[in-house]
């Protein structure tokens, strides 16, 4: 913080010693604070979660007062590692497996084809126009869940009056099961009894999401991004408040508005924050908007907002097409742990905003 | 706060209440629709009030829907979720950092791995798992050749098959969900943070890691526990793609899905007042957890991330 020690004209020798420690302390509260948020994590279906931070201690998270016993660990582990033999590893090998290979229509016979299923999809125009839905509709849905969360973390954290009962309100999509929230929308933008789509038609808007695609894709967008709004806004607002009021007032005293000290101070603080939810978004998109798609579009009009997961279940389930699933299936888990691997680069060059 | 800006303070009220009326827009208009008759509702314009009928269509939709029975097994599937996972990822976070033994690492690995890959992309695999989850014991039989075997001791042609079908059962409902190792992980961190003391001073006490474990650990994890369960249960009640493949039989059908069957398609009568109606009668447990226990719920959410 240049400028601290400006403003005060003749400062004591003792005085400057002291300030000195005080902004070693702060500037060790800041580092945890800024590490604090975003600790390596990985992603998982029902939240973030921290993986071993490197250099933990050769043992990888040993306590230092432990037991020493050989057959009642494995017995504690027994529930979990037995659990995810069944429903895990066999069935994420057995995906792996599939994908290498081709039924006959009958399923009687297997035949090993190397890559070709894979070749198969790559080349299929179906595929391909899924993954740009995808990524058209994860962006926007990224885009949009970020700007608006950190536009009403940023009120919240300035009003002082009401603001448990905001946050209450905003905090209610989280209740909301992802169908419902699909649901609820699809209800809203019902072009035969929806009253927004009345008041669009009204306006003189053509509104039919069941034939066009591209208002089905928007209505999509928006219900995914009324659903997780509230996700964004609970990481944000706690980050927010984790900002040191110290370095806020340093700014406030220097003459910079609380638009200006968002930008400037607060953002940078927040950045690896930030940084999470946007991917923890991608993951959202990625796998969490099945039930949306199901209960608004079934991934129509003609394909229009078949996301990739989406894709899945309607060739594994409905076209029984084994291979080809798999294969997607596959390429999914590919991406899903290249985001994790991203994700833990990332944290590893940790953006430590020391002062 | 620094200091006082009126325009900005209005500017911020401005903002909250847009966003809260955003957020309560879907969930006024559901209540609106919800508590008229078919006719109002299918009429143009819309009905932009709430009307009377709102107890009435909830009886219809309750009993139309076989609500009461669906939301029995929602609460038995939430719960078998929130207590299953919590208990199985306890014991085995409390193996992997309270002692040393040899496979450790091996173990700690197979957990970690499990974390990378989201339930939604092995759908079709796991639903294999699921309808006979004695298919590795099938395997194991058929590479053994058991059968054979058998058949040369005794001297009878012998074909053994093993099927475990988990289709429309609880366990079929519950068990896929608890395997992901998130809450193992979450257990372990909050262990790493334990004082080291506390051990030393219960093995110079005697005690045995059992005792350790029930009569410091638990309690020092109660509020963790909390915060895990009410995020744990939300997940359970809230599941739809699981409980759309797992359940066949409408009776062991999750209040989700039953509310998705409410939702008119094209060939049936717009119902809409008794769906929306129905979509808030789902929604209205995980409502009141989140409204009551929202403390609870930020705590758990953000510790998640640390």
């Amino acid at each position: 913080m240049p400028g601290s020690t400006d403003r005060s004209p003749l400062p004591l020798a003792g005085e400057v010693a002291e300030r000195a420690s005080a902004r070693r302390v702060r500037a060790q509260g800041l580092h945890i604070s800024s590490v604090a948020p975003h600790p390596p994590i990985a992603l998982s279906r029902d939240g973030p979660l921290p993986l071993p931070r490197a250099g933990e201690g050769k043992a990888t998270g040993l306590k230092r007062a432990h037991f020493r016993h050989s057959r009642l660990p494995l017995l504690l582990l027994l529930p979990q590692l037995l659990v995810l033999a069944l429903f895990f590893f066999i069935p994420a090998l057995r995906a792996l497996a599939q994908a290498f290979l081709l039924a006959d229509p009958f399923g009687n016979r297997m035949q090993f084809v190397w890559f070709d299923n894979f070749r198969a999809l790559l080349a299929s125009p179906e595929y391909q126009s899924s993954v740009w839905v995808t990524l058209w509709f994860t962006l926007a849905q990224n885009a949009l869940t970020i700007t608006v969360a950190g536009l009403l973390a940023f009120a919240t954290d300035r009003v002082i009056r009401t603001r448990g009962l905001y946050r209450t309100v905003i905090l209610l999509p989280y209740a909301v099961a992802p169908v419902i929230a699909g649901i609820l929308w699809a209800f809203l933008f019902n072009p035969a009894v929806g009253p927004i789509a009345h008041a669009l038609q009204a306006l003189g808007i053509a509104w039919d999401p069941n034939r066009n695609g591209s208002d089905a894709f928007i209505l999509v967008t928006l219900a995914a991004t009324w659903k997780h709004i509230c996700y964004d806004y609970i990481f944000l607002v706690a980050a927010l408040l984790a900002v040191p009021p110290s370095l806020l007032e340093a700014a406030a005293v220097d003459g910079a508005g609380p638009t200006r000290r968002f930008f400037t101070v607060a953002l940078p603080m927040i950045g690896p924050t930030v940084f999470f939810l946007l991917v923890m978004n991608f993951v959202y998109g990625f796998f969490e908007t099945f039930a949306i798609i199901d209960a608004v579009t079934h991934g129509g009009p003609a394909g229009a907002t078949m996301i990739l997961v989406y894709k899945v279940y309607q060739d594994g389930f409905v076209h029984i097409d084994l291979g080809s699933s798999a294969a997607q299936s596959v390429l999914l888990m590919a991406f899903a742990i290249i985001l994790t691997l991203l994700q833990f680069r990332y944290v590893e060059r940790n953006v430590n905003y020391d002062v | 706060m620094v200091e006082r800006a009126r325009g900005t303070d209005i500017a911020c009220h401005l903002i909250l209440i847009g966003g809260a009326l955003l957020v309560c827009l879907p969930l006024y208009f559901a209540f609106v629709a919800g508590s008229h008759t078919v006719a109002d509702v299918l009429a143009i314009p819309f009905p932009w009030l709430p009307g009377d009928q709102f107890f009435e269509n909830a009886r219809t939709a309750w009993e139309k829907g076989n609500l009461g029975r669906l939301f029995v097994n929602s609460l038995i599937v939430a719960l078998g979720i929130t207590i299953g996972k919590i208990a199985v990822s306890l014991l085995s976070a409390f193996a992997i950092t309270y002692f040393r033994f040899r496979y450790r690492m091996l173990a700690f690995w197979l957990i970690f791995v499990s974390l990378m890959l989201p339930v939604e992309v092995r759908i079709l695999p796991t639903y294999e798992a699921v309808a006979n989850a004695a298919l590795p014991l099938q395997w194991l039989l058929d590479v053994l050749d058991v059968g054979a075997w058998i058949g040369a001791l005794t001297g009878h042609r012998v074909e053994i098959t093993v099927e475990w079908n988990m289709i429309d059962t609880y366990g079929g409902l519950i068990l896929p969900l608890i395997a992901s190792a998130t809450a193992t992980f979450l257990f372990r961190q909050f262990f790493l943070t334990v004082p080291e003391e506390l051990c030393e001073a219960a093995r110079i006490d005697g005690a045995s890691p059992l005792r350790f474990f029930w009569s410091v650990l638990l309690p020092l994890s109660t509020a963790n526990m909390v915060a895990l369960a009410i995020i744990l249960f939300l997940y359970g009640w809230n599941q739809y793609l699981w409980p759309l493949l797992f359940t066949t039989e409408s009776d062991m059908a999750t209040a989700v899905i039953g509310l998705k069957n409410l939702i008119p398609r094209s060939d049936m009568e717009p119902a809409w007042n008794i769906a929306m109606n129905a979509a808030l009668l789902v929604m209205l447990p995980p409502v009141i957890v989140v409204v009551v226990l929202q403390r609870w719920l930020v705590k758990g959410l953000v510790d998640s991330s640390k």
